[in-house]
């Protein structure tokens, strides 16, 4: 039988605003507050929120056949709660139905994963605590932000103890192998992975209302008929896509929410279910492995990290960057935690793309570059003042561990005076 | 193809862009093999480049006819143009031009600059043309400029080959909206009668419709170039302890020199390792010193006075940021010629050369705070500085003449009926 995973991520990150070099040092407030409620609200209104009722709508309809993954990125949970508190309280209620399931990823929806294994481990586990305060249920399956990959990243992630991780169809990595199987890790073997049907997907969420397109019309019957009609023994289709596609990019004129509401009857129709990720984990076996020694993304047409590290600009400013994750891990004040974070979403440096600033609100790239690098430089002058880079990384974990180890050893050395006076009476009781 | 082109300016005595700009298209258009220019200007040195067009001096050309010997001829134009030739354009003479002053061979005498009778020079440079317009054969008529339109028109109504009016500025961009009437007059005449108008942006293009009123279809963006370098290598950057960021170009209201001393200003709060550098000459210049000396900046802050040829160069390549501030320009070249030498570029958006670079920071003109970020960026930070040198260079070296002279001829072929 054959089964669709849908998959939707949802991620919007903070704007900064315009954050001028007169402003280092004097001005440690960096969003732009305005323009990213203005714009968030606009998109919880027109594309979340009516697409979370289509999918509560679908999943009512189908008796609770239908599901879906979603995977929030703590940035957005934070975002919503303070700007549309109604979105997570919507999200909720889908989660209640158990017909659900909420993916696990690193909570900045960041590239900690390439830069600083122990950053990604960190976010990931914070990322887990909020989705289980906020839903009830710590995520079992796990996708890295824009869908990053490599065997060294699955390696991290199996760690984690996750089974399953999503991954987007890379021609250079699959060649002639389809996508509507399970695979697994390189050298891991209990690791599942699950590859992204990049040109159902991409009908969807970039082809829907195109009138060029020579599939246009898009109706569910032609849909299900084209998954229908793959091989047999292809047993799972991954349709995967940016959650605003549904009611942003494709507009409720064009006919999307109709379009998904006649999805389950018409799967169900030609015997075609629904799955979660995970449970594509456990149920399907995996028919081979990939390897995958260079990191690729769900990005372009190279399915590389170039739309984020691709020209000195970005290079410099994640470098930069990463360099005092160290120092920051040992901070233990709130709000530069949080700048932190912010710093990190991946949105800053797709702007300085030159080729791909997908979503940009800034005018080039170089504008892009030189308002964030203005806020790191502040930022980092943050950094510097709790712990000056005159000290190396390496003395300052010495004196770190230290400290931490005096506790330790104090606590240690208490233990044993106690275990000491215990064994006193019994020493007395031998000598007698 | 035969094109007989009218302009003011030829390299190497050059004034503003428009010799520049006049040379690097007829040269690349003369690489199309069949095209034949004759290029008249007013009053050439003998010392230009005539390889691949021909240059007519309207001081050559007899108005008048008067008896004079060939070796007297010889002797007085002989550097310029061939005796026989004069006698052969004297034929040309249909119309009575002895209101005019002429000298001994029947010619006028031009400055070949911009006077202050330049109405005068303009309308003699008309009579210039008319002789050349009865005498020579061409297939279509080139005007480059307001200064030649006169012309142009008048040697379409005698042929009655079509015109092309070539804008590299006009008089909006000139005077900041305060517009001479008869420059106007002049500019608006000479679009009308035109059969096709070039405008060297789309900034200039909307300029032509909206205030000239043209026709959108009539109207198209050509955009300039920059002639490679053949000596780009001689150009070196000395290493110095302070960063060297550079205003180049005349100093007047059009440039905005005054948001370049601002944004200098701006930057000297911040940081002390960088020099400011005002390179040209200009009814501005006085002010600028002033201001900068009540912004209290004028230790890092310098004047070079006018710069030529290869001194041109030498500052840009010796600079670590070009900042071209200008209020409205119609292309501005001079942003290229840094980035061939490798120098980061900061420009207005109200500049005509934005429209076809990526690799340059754009601000508006009057937004010192984002033109100060963006030098104090450059500066301050080796990735952003190597980033715009060297993607700056591949994308300048991709910007050629040829490719513009191609999209003229389009242009002719349609008007001569050839396509």
């Amino acid at each position: 039988m054959k089964n669709i995973c849908f998959y939707f991520e949802v991620h919007q990150a903070l704007r900064l605003k315009r954050y001028r070099f007169f402003d280092i040092g004097d001005n440690h407030y960096y969003y732009d507050d305005f323009q990213t409620e203005d714009y968030l609200r606009n998109l919880v209104e027109e594309a979340y929120l009516p697409a979370n009722r289509t999918i509560a709508e679908m999943i009512r309809s189908s008796n609770g056949k239908f599901k879906c993954a979603f995977s929030i990125s703590g940035i957005s949970l934070d975002l919503f709660e303070q700007y549309a508190p109604e979105l997570i309280d919507s999200f909720r209620e889908l989660a209640q139905s158990n017909t659900v399931e909420f993916l696990a990823e690193p909570y900045a929806h960041s590239l900690a994963s390439v830069f600083n294994p122990q950053e990604f481990e960190l976010q990931v586990k914070m990322h887990s605590d909020k989705i289980e305060s906020l839903f009830g249920k710590r995520p079992t399956a796990f996708r890295n932000a824009e869908l990053i990959y490599s065997d060294e990243i699955g390696e991290l992630v199996a760690n984690m103890g996750y089974k399953v991780m999503l991954i987007d169809e890379a021609r250079h990595i699959m060649g002639w192998k389809s996508p509507n199987f399970v695979y697994r890790h390189a050298y891991r073997p209990k690791l599942k992975l699950l590859v992204r049907n990049y040109k159902l997907s991409d009908d969807i969420a970039f082809r829907f209302s195109d009138h060029s397109w020579k599939d246009f019309p898009l109706t569910a019957e032609k849909y299900i008929h084209w998954i229908k009609n793959t091989p047999p023994e292809e047993n799972i289709i991954n349709i995967w896509m940016g959650y605003e596609a549904i009611g942003h990019f494709q507009r409720q004129e064009s006919g999307i929410f109709d379009f998904l509401k006649a999805i389950p009857y018409r799967a169900m129709e030609q015997e075609i279910g629904f799955i979660f990720p995970s449970e594509a984990g456990r149920r399907i076996e995996a028919v081979d492995s990939l390897s995958v020694p260079h990191p690729i993304s769900w990005s372009g047409h190279e399915k590389d990290l170039t739309p984020w590290l691709g020209n000195d600009l970005q290079q410099e400013a994640l470098n930069k960057l990463y360099a005092v994750s160290e120092r920051v891990h040992l901070c233990k004040e709130h709000p530069l935690k949080y700048d932190w974070l912010m710093l990190q979403t991946s949105d800053h440096f797709r702007y300085m793309s030159h080729k791909d600033p997908f979503g940009t609100y800034y005018e080039s790239a170089y504008d892009a570059f030189i308002n964030y690098m203005n806020v790191l430089a502040d930022f980092l002058d943050r950094v510097n003042a709790q712990y000056p880079d005159g000290i190396e990384n390496e003395e300052l974990n010495e004196l770190i561990k230290t400290i931490n180890n005096q506790e330790k050893q104090i606590a240690l050395l208490e233990q044993e005076i106690a275990k000491l006076q215990a064994a006193k009476p019994v020493c007395k009781r031998k000598t007698n | 193809m035969k094109a007989l082109m009218l302009g003011w300016e030829f390299p190497p005595h050059i004034l503003g862009g428009l010799g520049t700009a006049s040379y690097g298209l007829t040269k690349s258009m003369s690489q199309q093999g069949d095209m034949e220019i004759t290029f008249v200007i007013p009053k050439p040195q003998g010392d230009e480049d005539q390889s691949f067009l021909k240059i007519t001096g309207a001081c050559c050309v007899p108005v008048v006819w008067k008896e004079n010997s060939w070796e007297h001829v010889n002797v007085r134009i002989g550097k310029l143009m061939h005796p026989d030739e004069y006698f052969w354009l004297r034929n040309g003479i249909k119309y009575d031009y002895r209101r005019i002053y002429t000298n001994d061979l029947g010619c006028i005498d031009f400055s070949g600059r911009y006077p202050d009778n330049l109405l005068e020079e303009i309308s003699n440079y008309e009579a210039v043309v008319s002789v050349l317009a009865h005498q020579l054969s061409f297939d279509i008529i080139h005007s480059h400029d307001w200064l030649t339109y006169p012309a142009g028109v008048f040697a379409k109504q005698i042929s009655g080959k079509p015109l092309v009016v070539h804008v590299h500025a006009t008089d909006f961009d000139r005077s900041r909206g305060q517009v001479n009437p008869i420059v106007y007059g002049i500019e608006k005449r000479g679009m009308e009668l035109a059969d096709h108008i070039i405008t060297v942006s789309d900034l200039t293009r909307r300029t032509v419709i909206e205030k000239y009123h043209q026709h959108p279809d009539k109207v198209t963006t050509v955009h300039n170039a920059v002639e490679p370098l053949k000596d780009v290598d001689s150009f070196v950057k000395t290493p110095r302890k302070d960063k060297v960021v550079t205003f180049l170009g005349r100093i007047t209201m059009q440039k905005g020199p005054e948001y370049f001393v601002e944004a200098a200003h701006r930057v000297l709060q911040k940081t002390q390792k960088v020099r400011f550098v005002m390179a040209g000459s200009g009814d501005m210049m006085q002010a600028m010193i002033d201001l900068a000396a009540q912004r209290n900046i004028a230790d890092r802050f310098h004047f070079t006075g006018f710069l030529k040829g290869r001194e041109v160069h030498q500052m840009l390549a010796e600079s670590d940021v070009y900042v071209m501030p200008s209020v409205s320009e119609p292309f501005g070249i001079s942003p290229l010629e840094a980035m061939q030498v490798g120098t980061p570029s900061i420009i207005s958006k109200q500049s005509g050369c934005a429209e076809i670079l990526t690799h340059a920071i754009k601000t508006d003109y009057w937004d010192i705070e984002a033109m100060a970020d963006a030098i104090y960026t450059i500066v301050e930070n080796p990735a952003a500085y190597r980033s715009l040198r060297e993607l700056g260079r591949e994308e300048v070296n991709n910007i050629r003449w040829y490719d513009a002279g191609l999209k003229v001829r389009k242009i002719y072929d349609r008007l001569t009926g050839a396509l």
